[in-house]
């Protein structure tokens, strides 16, 4: 299978201005990569980085050092240190995102915010509204929340909305923070479907997930964070950094 | 389940069959170089420098008084600055210095391809005549003459803001300040401009409305794929509309980026305090 993802050496201090400038180191000589159809799971206590790298690969993080490699659009695109619309154009086609939280916008119905990636693609929009309206469907949204928005629904409805807002594109990679965090048995199930689904169909996947059994469905390979620290940058911090592969 | 271990070199493995990609392949639509104005010492803006590209969506973030709208009147042409220059690459694909050009090509461009919407919609209408001839007056400064053209113009660039075409021959001070301002961008709309220049478009409005207007702005500038230059100095309205942030402070610009990188991984101690006192609840 290509490879997709190249992550070497990757870095990630915060410095907190606010607090005296104290930094805290939480990535350090992060190095590996993924290939297509493969699932890396990111493993470690709270606090040990885990989604702070999938920020930091997402663009929503700066990284400090090191390099992020992303297969998009036929060739690597570096994103560290790439303008903002070469980081906006790897979201749109390549970059899946899906988080334990969905960010409301005011106004917009539950059905528009799921089908809104696929039209950002450019993917025609009756095609685009049948299979949002198919996955709001499998994720047990009933239909009469679907034109109103999620600003009003349960912490489980918004979690699921989210779920078909990021499996409404057919991403080359999918970054999933906890995206199972709080959600019933059968529902989770479902999830873990979407997520054999699109590895069958090649999707290279970084996921984080605290429950084990979706671990164990899931994972191909797995990495571990904050385990030892490879170095202490500053001898103020307690935050160990450093990654092992197991 | 096999926990496969990664043997794996950065430099070789990088470079394998992939070009890698050269993301300045497009032209922007607005270069701008060291653009300074004045009136004291760090009040104003200085040495502003960035390139704006198709379809963009720029927000310019900072306290009162940091020069956001001195900044954003530099770079509508408004008025000179005292150095720096602003280019415009037109739709021949040749450019424009802007300052050097004449004030009649000026007008045109603000008439035609550019569009400005004022905070105070009163700023921004025509508050003598009716709705419909507030969307008119750029058609017919492009030489649309023909009443049924203007008023068909009018009543489908109503409908598009959400103001019932009913209310055609209004005029604007019957219309509440959230509708005054969508009348405000059917009026600036109408010519497809290319680029939009906003100064707190919904600085004046109460909550509900203001998000009903986020989330139309939102639609016309994708639907449009308009280049848009905004002012604001709300961060959540900067979140939903803005691709890229500049972050102001005193005149300068101490940080620009990514807008959700900027918002939720802020590097200068200013963003910081920014972020953190305006979006901690
Ligand atoms: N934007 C930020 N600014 C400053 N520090 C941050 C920021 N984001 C994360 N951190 C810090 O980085 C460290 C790692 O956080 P992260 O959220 O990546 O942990 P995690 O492994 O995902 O933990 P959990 O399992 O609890 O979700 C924490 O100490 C956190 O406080
Ligand atoms: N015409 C003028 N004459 C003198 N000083 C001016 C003039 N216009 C602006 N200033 C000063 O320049 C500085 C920047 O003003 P500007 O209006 O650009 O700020 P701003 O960032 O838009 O603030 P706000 O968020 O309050 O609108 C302020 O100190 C202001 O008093
Ligand atoms: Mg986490
Ligand atoms: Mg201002």
């Amino acid at each position: 299978m290509p490879s997709v993802l190249h992550v070497s050496n990757l870095g990630k201090t915060f410095t907190l201005h606010q607090q005296n400038g104290v930094t805290l180191p939480v990535l350090s000589e992060i190095n590996f990569q993924l290939e297509a159809g493969e699932c890396l799971i990111l493993r470690g206590r709270s606090g040990a980085g885990k989604s702070t790298l999938l920020r930091a690969l997402y663009g929503n993080y700066l990284p400090t050092d090191g390099s992020i490699r992303v297969r998009h659009a036929g060739a690597w695109l570096e994103m560290v240190g790439a303008p903002p619309r070469s980081i906006l154009a790897a979201r749109r086609s390549t970059l899946g995102y899906v988080s334990q939280f969905l960010r409301v916008i005011p106004r917009v119905s539950a059905l528009d915010v799921v089908t809104e990636p696929a039209l950002a693609r450019g993917v025609d929009p009756e095609k685009a509204r049948r299979r949002a309206r198919s996955l709001l469907d499998n994720l047990n949204i009933p239909e009469r929340l679907w034109r109103l928005s999620p600003s009003t629904f349960s912490g489980g409805e918004r979690q699921r909305v989210n779920i078909a807002r990021g499996f409404m594109v057919d991403w080359p990679i999918f970054l999933l923070d906890e995206p199972t965090a709080s959600l019933d048995a059968a529902n989770r199930g479902i999830v873990l479907e979407l997520i054999a689904h699109a590895k069958k169909r090649g999707a290279a996947m970084i996921g984080i997930f605290h429950d084990e059994a979706a671990c164990e469905a899931v994972a191909d390979r797995y990495l571990e964070m904050g385990a030892q620290p490879a170095y202490q940058k500053t001898g103020e911090t307690k935050y160990a950094c450093g990654t092992n592969f197991q | 389940m096999t926990l496969s271990a990664i043997s794996f070199s950065p430099e070789t493995a990088a470079r394998q069959f992939l070009p890698v990609s050269d993301p300045d392949d497009s032209m922007p639509i607005l270069s701008v170089r060291d653009l300074t104005r004045l009136y004291g010492p760090e009040k104003g803006c200085q040495n502003v420098s960035f390139d704006l590209y198709p379809g963009e969506v720029l927000g310019i973030v900072g306290e009162s008084g940091s020069g956001k709208s001195t900044l954003l009147a530099a770079l509508s042409g408004r008025f000179a600055p005292s150095g720096g220059t602003v280019r415009y690459c037109q739709t021949s694909g040749e450019w424009l210095d802007i300052y050097a050009t004449s004030e009649a090509r000026r007008r045109q461009l603000f008439r035609t391809e550019w569009g400005f919407v004022e905070q105070n919609p009163r700023d921004g209408l025509r508050m003598g005549v009716s709705a419909g001839a507030n969307i008119g007056e750029r058609l017919m400064a492009q030489g649309a003459r023909h009443y049924g053209d203007l008023r068909a113009a009018g009543l489908q660039w109503l409908s598009h803001v959400e103001i019932d075409p009913a209310r055609l021959d209004d005029f604007p001070r019957a219309f509440s300040g959230g509708m005054q301002q969508r009348l405000q961008i059917a009026r600036n709309l109408v010519s497809s401009p290319r680029l939009l220049f906003m100064d707190e478009p919904t600085g004046g409005l109460d909550v509900s409305v203001q998000a009903r207007l986020l989330d139309l702005l939102r639609g016309l500038t994708r639907e449009f794929s308009l280049s848009v230059i905004l002012v604001t100095h709300d961060l959540a309205v900067a979140r939903l509309l803005a691709d890229r942030l500049m972050v102001m402070r005193r005149s300068r610009v101490v940080e620009s980026g990514l807008a959700d990188q900027i918002l939720d991984d802020p590097q200068h101690p200013y963003t910081q305090l920014l972020v953190s006192s305006i979006l901690q609840t």
